[in-house]
């Protein structure tokens, strides 16, 4: 028993170094969904205070518009840019509708009426587009599908892909122009303004809603990238959602403030998870995919509860 | 007029510290429970007691066990339902092990594995809080449902990986089991709910249920008052999934005869957490209109479009109710973020200076 846990996985990893690559592989390119579904939560939250839990539908929200805009005709280019409006218009809207009626309430609150978004955009999406799974339009995205094999010592050999690769550069793509956003446009700075302070950034003359409206934008594009990505790997279909659960641990270990924290969680948690899975699931009866992730959040939460690149915690009495 | 304190005078400390010390809420509450245990039965059919108040009762006591986590003590939590299904499994695995005992007392006695595993999944919370403390409930309501799914032991190895609930009879009458009559296990919920809720309001207001609300509204103030909050915390977790955990049991033993992992996702913790929000946060009260509002609602939409004459497909219907549950739920929570309580309350208060305004 204590062989199977302590010895066993690390001897398997090293007499097949190159399953043992392919799992990292994979655990890198899960970890950079999660860490994409992560940033929108953090954008959100950095600017709003608000926990959107909303997050997961939306890149499921995003991912059918696109290929139900296809299937009805529309050029894909074309249906990427009504996409793009069409989250723009959702961000206005729960700015409008959502978020500045409920200023200043408790997080609960505006947890819930984010949950509640969440229930609204499910039914929304399956009457206009229906339940059932959707093919994502990779080829006419001009994505590439193939895939790679790389030779790896004497026997070993190694798939890499294509969509994968595609993924891991759109997100680091993506990380580094909102880097860019954020500290060099006169937009970005204000964000950051907010961020830091709601009133402060009031009294220079940054408007509020307006800021939230493009922060919603940003995260909607976000969860367009991801949709397309995740769609890529599988179909577009409503379980992704409980997928996006997996982007709270990846949070919790980041920290609900920084980016480059949802990425480093995000990759943490991935790796974590696979590892886990393939090496130490088989003792237990598999399936440990599920909940790992959540155990190892709330070990690290034990010994630092802001995350890794969180703010301290400061409690004033 | 009808409802003011004005000449009901208090001889006594006993008849000021009552629980209910105007007469018209005592009134009022005999009337309800008058209508719950006579009206009902005596006129009610089989479909409206098994698929609408057999199951507004379950959840009412479930949002009352959420409440009184999440609403008393301020202890957000997301795994409501697999706190529920712990409750339901450890039932059916008591009355298997122990074929003779009474059902129901094996249904009271599963709450106390459930509070159990709660005041484990609670520990984290003397350390963490708020939206933290949330995702570590999720770990509970993820590892449990994989529990259920991987440990065969837990449902007697059956083939489908269900639970179902075995026939029990007590002084003669079918209790459980796909045989028992919606009425009598209509008078088993109500009487456990009700006993539960009964409970519950005086342990509110006691000692306890004060040190509670004191560490929901400052747990450092709270600990320097000389509350503990290792203690407090603890039994708040204990006791919320205790009452989940006999409203689980309760779901599965008479309601559903069976029930799978499914049955306790986290789909079922977001119904009960939207319950506790809508009827608010710290009112035992309100955990009854919220589960009558989320548990009600969709049932009605479903006959509406029959009523009308038009003719929708089913499917149309279940997720046009998606939408006007979430846009309900945000209109709610605009309009009156404390919820149907708050309402209640307002109300209460307009009755007592009727016909004035103020």
């Amino acid at each position: 028993m204590l062989y199977d846990i302590f010895i066993d996985p690390f001897v398997q990893m090293y007499e097949m170094p190159d399953f043992f690559l392919q799992v990292l592989w994979e655990g890198f390119v899960a970890g950079i969904l999660y860490a994409l579904i992560a940033l929108g939560f953090v954008l959100i939250f950095k600017a709003s205070g608000v926990f959107n839990f909303a997050q997961g539908i939306m890149v499921v929200f995003a991912g059918l518009t696109l290929v139900g805009l296809h299937e009805n005709g529309v050029p894909a280019y074309l249906a990427l840019i009504l996409t793009i409006g069409v989250m723009g218009v959702l961000a206005y809207g729960v700015e409008r509708v959502v978020m500045r009626p409920l200023v200043n309430q408790p997080d609960i609150i505006l947890l819930m009426a984010t949950i509640g978004l969440t229930y609204f955009l499910i039914g929304f999406g399956e009457f206009v587009f229906g339940g059932e799974p959707k093919q994502m339009i990779t080829e006419e995205l001009g994505l590439p599908t193939g895939s790679t094999a790389f030779e790896f010592g004497e026997r070993g050999l190694v798939i890499l892909q294509h969509i994968d690769i595609a993924a891991a550069v759109i997100a680091v793509i993506m990380v580094a122009a909102l880097g860019i956003f954020f500290n060099k446009t006169r937009i970005g700075r204000a964000l950051r303004a907010v961020a830091d302070d709601h009133q402060a950034a009031l009294s220079v003359g940054i408007s509020l809603n307006q800021i939230w409206a493009i922060v919603w934008f940003a995260a909607g594009l976000v969860a367009l990238a991801t949709g397309i990505m995740w769609g890529a790997r599988s179909d577009v279909s409503f379980a992704l959602e409980i997928v996006a659960f997996k982007a709270l641990p990846v949070l919790i270990l980041g920290g609900f403030t920084s980016i480059p924290g949802a990425i480093v969680g995000g990759l943490i948690i991935g790796f974590g998870e696979k590892i886990g899975e393939l090496y130490w699931g088989g003792l237990v009866g598999g399936g440990i995919e599920s909940w790992l992730a959540y155990i190892i959040a709330l070990i690290f939460l034990l010994f630092r509860p802001q995350g890794l690149f969180g703010e301290r915690i400061i409690e004033r009495v | 007029m009808f409802y003011r304190e004005a000449g009901q005078f208090k001889t006594s400390y006993k008849a000021d510290q009552a629980l209910m010390p105007i007469l018209q809420d005592r009134v009022g509450l005999i009337a309800i429970l008058g209508v719950a245990f006579i009206v009902i039965p005596a006129f009610a059919n089989d479909f409206f007691l098994t698929s609408i108040m057999i199951p507004f009762l379950v959840f009412s006591l479930a949002a009352i066990g959420l409440n009184v986590l999440t609403g008393f003590c301020g202890q957000l939590s997301l795994g409501t339902g697999a706190f529920m299904g712990v409750g339901a499994y450890a039932a059916y695995k008591l009355t298997t092990i122990f074929p003779d005992a009474n059902v129901i007392v094996m249904v009271l006695l599963s709450g106390v594995f459930s509070a159990a595993i709660g005041a484990v999944f609670g520990l984290p919370s003397l350390r963490i809080k708020g939206l933290y403390l949330a995702v570590t409930t999720l770990a509970a309501q993820f590892f449990l449902e994989w529990c259920f799914i991987r440990i065969p032991w837990l449902y007697n190895n059956n083939a489908s990986g269900a639970i179902e609930v075995p026939h029990r009879e007590m002084f003669g009458i079918v209790v459980s089991g796909a045989e028992a009559t919606p009425i009598v296990r209509y008078f088993i919920v109500l009487c456990i709910t009700a006993g539960i809720a009964f409970l519950m309001a005086n342990v509110l207001r006691g000692r306890i249920g004060r040190s509670w609300m004191m560490i929901r509204d400052m747990d450092i103030a709270a600990e320097l008052m000389g509350i503990r909050p290792l203690q407090t915390k603890l039994m708040a977790f204990a006791v919320s999934s205790y009452i989940c955990g006999v409203a689980g049991a309760m779901m599965v033993f008479f309601w559903l005869n069976a029930a799978e992992p499914s049955s306790y996702s986290i789909a079922l913790s977001f119904q009960i957490l939207f319950m506790v929000i809508l009827g608010g946060l710290g009112s035992l009260g309100g955990s009854f209109m919220g589960a009558a509002f989320i548990w009600i609602l969709p049932v009605f939409l479903k006959f509406i479009p029959g009523t009308l004459g038009f003719d929708v497909a089913a499917e149309t219907v279940e997720h046009v109710t998606f939408m006007i549950v979430g846009a309900l739920i945000i209109f709610f929570l605009i309009v009156e973020p404390h919820g149907f309580a708050r309402l209640w309350q307002i109300g209460k208060q307009k009755l007592r200076v009727w016909p004035f305004p103020y």
